[in-house]
């Protein structure tokens, strides 16, 4: 088999299984998106507040999915292993 | 291998000057923040005590960057209002450029790392400067052992700071390559204005908001109970 292929090919399954990672932050968001409506309806005139720190909580728990991102834009478009060859 | 996003620019003594897209960007929004401030400066003397118009927006801006320093670091911190609203200033802009059909400086990691480089070294300086000797204390508290993963920690705190703006601007500016190249040209008009309405303006405000609040916490964490 030609090794280049086979990098290439373990690369891009590998860069699917990357996207994965979506599936954690996916879920957190919605816990705190769950969490600021019950706090909304106990208390609608913090709304500004809640909808600010819901923000700020749902960017960070985005980040590990952007981390998987960043890993699998690196496998399929810039990839370190060919060189390796 | 060649690379098509570097344009010559000129050749001095043999050595090749380049220019690359971010690059270009970058001056165009230097170039459009600094006459904006020039405008703001001129406009300054004119001010009154009683605002109206344009002097509203201006106090309006100012007033909640210093609100967000004070309720966020702390009372006598209000030095790094200046500083942060300069770099929201700058993210936000960078991330309105792509509206302009230019490519986000924002999406490149060359304009990222050093954001997020000069808050380290603020939060640091800032840190050594609160707390003295006990600033080094922390990193084996609450026993030595604990030393690497204090470092590892620390080192993160940047390099999540630098990899979130760039992941989210570069993630928006591939997912509209696609969506332009897939499009024929009569339908490039509608459809690729909501997708700009999400990445460009709601990611790109709230990623700016974000770069900024979570700075001000490290800088709190580390310099503020002291």
């Amino acid at each position: 088999m030609d090794p280049k292929a086979f990098i290439l090919g373990m690369s891009a399954i590998s860069a699917g299984i990357c996207s994965l990672s979506g599936l954690g932050s996916g879920l957190s968001q919605g816990f705190a998106a769950g969490k600021a409506a019950e706090a909304v309806a106990r208390q609608p005139e913090a709304r500004g507040a809640i909808l600010s720190t819901m923000m700020v909580g749902c960017a960070i728990a985005e980040t590990c999915s952007i981390y998987g991102l960043i890993i699998a834009l690196l496998l399929l478009l810039a990839n370190p292993l060919i060189a390796l060859l | 291998m060649e690379n098509k996003n570097l344009w010559l620019l000129f050749e001095i003594a043999g050595v090749d000057v380049y220019v690359n897209e971010t690059m270009l960007s970058t001056w165009v929004v230097s170039a459009a923040l600094v006459i904006f401030a020039l405008v703001v400066r001129a406009k300054v003397k004119s001010f009154k005590d009683v605002p109206s118009g344009f002097q509203n927006l201006i106090e309006l801006a100012v007033e909640s960057m210093d609100g967000l320093v004070r309720t966020t670091v702390g009372e006598g911190m209000d030095f790094l209002s200046g500083y942060y609203f300069c770099i929201f200033a700058f993210i936000l802009v960078s991330n309105y450029s792509g509206l302009l059909g230019l490519r986000p400086p924002t999406s490149d990691l060359a304009t990222t790392i050093p954001l997020a480089l000069s808050t380290f070294v603020l939060i640091h300086g800032m840190g050594i400067s609160a707390q003295k000797g006990k600033y080094f204390k922390q990193y084996i508290s609450p026993n030595p052992i604990f030393l690497p993963i204090n470092l590892i920690g620390e080192v993160s705190k940047p390099v999540s700071l630098a990899f979130r703006l760039f992941g989210n601007m570069l993630g928006g500016v591939i997912i509209m390559e696609f969506v332009y190249t897939l499009l024929p040209v009569f339908l490039r008009f509608l459809i690729p204005d909501i997708l700009h309405a999400y990445f460009d303006l709601f990611a790109g405000t709230l990623q700016a908001f974000v770069f900024t609040v979570l700075s001000l916490t490290f800088i709190q964490i580390m310099a503020a109970p002291y």
